[in-house]
């Protein structure tokens, strides 16, 4: 073995595929599988996808780095299941282009926030974290109120998604500048349409309490409400569970 | 300018027309992107580009270099790269100390957008392990590789192209994650475009030294060369495929990854784990099994357990990614096969640990006396620590208790801190005075100082996130009598506080070290050389005729 190992050193491009094709091995068992095993994400033909405002949210949720504090993703631990909510699904990450699933929780979990406190304490939370816990040490994001969204492309990341597989129709794309705006004015005609794309549970509503702005804040907190909402897929899981 | 007139006529004429090309793009992006950040960066690009124009025209109608330049090695990339490597530890580092602080006194953001922590970690962690690490690795191979094959660089003009294409990339990333701009990916973060400069600056960093050892005089690739190789090579291939995306229009800076949920999160940390053993483990090892060595005046001690370590960590380490998705929604059999081979992973790493401590046997003498030798042993050491670490927390059950904590951070500085930068500043202290001619350091008694700073900083900062970490893992899982939940989050969050201030202080005192090390630096560069040569300017050390002495024992 050492002796091929010694003819083997001798050779500069045998010892550079040698390379590629021992490094690669790994990776092509375990990656590859999780694309054509049927099982390893759950069906869930009922879990809807991100509004373009709440898309917009996510996108903030990633340019501000939020993700190197807070995890999306609850382990199968029953104090984590106690503490944030049922564990989390793959599914649930199905349309999440990147996945947020995090590494470190310097502040808590947030895969199941949605819904968990108002919009008051999340526009007060994010204005100054310290308001509402005095004990926070997360960065303040008042600027996000005073920004206004931007809009224009909402359309064309819409269809990036669509390219990379996430379910959008044509009439989403073609009215995603109009349905971020139908998403925070509740008695516009803008809003019915939000609720015929999205189906009627989605929440249309003032989500910065400043009905004459559409800003980065409303964006980011109505990805946070839909956050473990796209889908009850989970609830259902450990709901069966317990039977 | 030294650098130009090195260049033959003919590559200070491509020089002028690739950067021409390289300006040209930047306009392109600066104009398709408005008021995007990728204008911004799109007049980064041309900026860079003219001030490169600018430096090849300064020196445009200097003599050519004569054909005697095959004489003798090919080391002002090395040069240039060992000084930028360390003005980005002293950038990386101060950046890494001060979002430490934020942890402790959040107000020390001052409230700006790109102040705050979640911009600056992956400016921190870009700068250090891309920053300081890739340029370390990228001027000492090129050194290696030359001496240990005996033959000059092909050209001398891909190997600038290198540096420099590499350090715009670097540049455009720590920008952009101020301005926003990141995929999110932990040490992927950089966007569509930045990736794509990165994969032609690689392809080329392959060519030369696949030019290069196709040059050589020795009949066989030094085990440096297979790290080394091994780290380009895999890195490529792990890039490209993490990086796959879709951009959502080609004036803008965002993009949608190929990948979602489930199967985004396997490649991801197939990505981040290995980077970790490409890139902070091949990569230095390279470094290691090329200056330790020749610091210590030794063979290698044994070959075969070189083979062994190496073909075990090229192998081993792509499997054990799924170790970071414990307890996760990734499918339990994937996270058993990382925790299995990341158990296994421990024979190869430890066995080049062992390789590299064995090698100091006959001159641990020297160990006592030379802080630069005693940068690498130390960086040995932490490495077997580390690496052992790392296959115990891979285990799930102690995950359950150590993911989400400090102690992965704890961990990872155990890495960074005390194996890859001892082991970088270990080489630079043996490889400046090689290079620029001198005798020693300017000052022996600073590597001395930085030394201590840098084990103190070290172990200040692992103990203390060793103790916050499995503090906030225990509070979280902890039950009262009553079978709730004892501790709410915020409460194990007060309780990080004074380990918070540890770290930062830990931190700092490294940072100090590093400041020490780049003083101690540019003072050996600048000083006079001795007067008794008689000679001004650079003399290039001459390609060795003789053994290279390089070969291990047995």
């Amino acid at each position: 073995m050492f002796g091929l190992h010694y003819w083997l050193e001798s050779k500069t491009v045998g010892f550079a595929l040698c390379i590629i094709i021992v490094a690669s091995i790994g990776g092509v068992v375990e990656i590859a599988p999780l694309f054509t095993i049927h099982q390893t994400v759950e069906d869930s033909p009922e879990m809807r996808v991100y509004t373009p405002l709440e898309q917009a949210g996510r996108n903030i949720y990633v340019r501000e780095g939020c993700y190197a504090c807070h995890s999306q993703m609850i382990r199968t631990l029953r104090d984590e299941v106690e503490r944030y909510g049922p564990y989390s699904l793959a599914v649930e990450s199905k349309y999440d282009h990147p996945m947020l699933w995090g590494s470190k929780r310097t502040g808590p979990d947030l895969a199941r926030v949605g819904g968990k406190y108002s919009d008051e304490w999340h526009v007060a939370h994010l204005v100054n974290p310290r308001d509402v816990v005095p004990e926070s040490v997360m960065p303040a994001y008042a600027r996000l109120l005073r920004n206004e969204l931007r809009t224009d492309d909402l359309a064309s990341h819409l269809k990036a998604l669509r390219a990379v597989g996430v379910p959008y129709t044509d009439d989403m794309i073609a009215n995603a500048r109009a349905d971020a705006y139908g998403q925070v004015s509740p008695d516009s005609p803008l809003a019915e349409g939000v609720s015929k794309r999205y189906g009627d549970a989605t929440t249309v509503r003032v989500f910065d309490r400043n009905p004459d702005q559409l800003t980065e804040m409303d964006a980011l907190v109505a990805y946070l409400q839909i956050l473990g909402r796209l889908t009850d897929a989970a609830h259902k899981s450990t709901a069966q569970a317990g039977e | 300018m030294a650098m130009i007139t090195q260049l033959t006529k003919s590559e200070r004429q491509l020089a002028i027309g690739v950067l021409l090309l390289i300006a040209c793009i930047g306009l392109a992006f600066a104009g398709a992107g408005k008021d995007d950040p990728l204008a911004v960066h799109g007049f980064l690009i041309v900026a860079s580009a003219i001030l490169g124009i600018f430096a090849v025209i300064s020196g445009y109608f200097a003599p050519e270099p004569g054909e005697d330049r095959f004489g003798s090695y090919y080391d002002t990339p090395s040069k240039v790269g060992l000084l930028i490597a360390m003005g980005w530890a002293a950038f990386g580092f101060f950046i890494g100390d001060w979002v430490a602080w934020q942890l402790a006194y959040p107000s020390l953001n001052f409230d700006a957008g790109w102040t705050s922590f979640g911009r600056l970690r992956p400016v921190h962690t870009t700068s250090v392990l891309f920053g300081f690490g890739g340029n370390a690795l990228i001027a000492t191979s090129f050194y290696v590789m030359q001496r240990t094959s005996r033959a000059r660089l092909p050209d001398q003009l891909s190997p600038l192209f290198v540096l420099f294409g590499y350090n715009l990339f670097c540049l455009l990333a720590v920008t952009g994650y101020m301005m926003g701009v990141t995929q999110s990916k932990e040490y992927a973060e950089p966007e569509w475009y930045a990736d794509i400069w990165l994969v032609i600056v690689w392809v080329t960093y392959f060519v030369v030294y696949l030019r290069t050892l196709a040059r050589r005089k020795e009949p066989h690739i030094y085990v440096a060369n297979w790290y080394y190789m091994a780290f380009i090579l895999v890195m490529a291939m792990l890039h490209i495929v993490n990086n796959l995306a879709v951009p959502i229009s080609f004036g803008s800076a965002k993009s949608y990854s190929l990948f979602s949920g489930v199967q985004d999160a396997m490649t991801q940390w197939w990505y981040g784990h290995n980077a970790v053993a490409f890139f902070l483990t091949a990569g230095f090892l390279g470094m290691m099994y090329y200056f330790m060595p020749k610091r210590a005046g030794r063979p290698l001690y044994s070959y075969r357990m070189s083979i062994i370590s190496f073909w075990g960590i090229t192998f081993l380490y792509m499997w054990v990614g799924s170790h970071h998705l414990h307890w996760t929604a990734l499918p339990q059999w994937v996270q058993t096969l990382g925790m299995t081979f990341s158990i296994i992973l421990l024979v190869p790493s430890w066995t080049a640990a062992a390789n590299a401590l064995l090698t100091l046997n006959g001159a641990w003498h020297k160990v006592r006396e030379d802080a630069t030798l005693r940068f690498m042993m130390v960086a040995a050491v932490f490495y077997g620590l580390t690496t052992f670490e790392g296959s115990f927390m891979a285990i799930r059950s102690v995950n359950s208790l150590s993911h989400y904590t400090d102690w992965t951070i704890g961990h990872v500085h155990a890495g960074a801190l005390g194996w890859v930068a001892m082991i970088t500043f270990g080489s630079i202290y043996a490889c400046i005075p090689w290079l620029w001619k001198r005798e020693t350091m300017y000052s022996p008694r600073l590597v001395e100082v930085h030394f201590w700073l840098a084990l103190a900083g070290a172990v200040v900062y692992v103990l203390a996130m060793w103790n916050s970490g499995i503090i906030q893992g225990l509070m979280w899982r902890t039950y009262n009598a009553s079978g709730t939940l004892a501790y709410s989050f915020v409460e194990s969050l007060v309780a990080m506080h004074p380990y918070y201030i540890a770290r930062a202080s830990g931190g700092l005192l490294f940072l100090i070290g590093a400041l020490v090390g780049c003083y101690n630096v540019w003072m050996t560069v600048r000083a006079p050389r001795p007067a008794e040569e008689g000679l001004v300017g650079d003399v290039p050390e001459p390609t060795a005729t003789g053994q290279s002495g390089q070969q291990p024992a047995e």
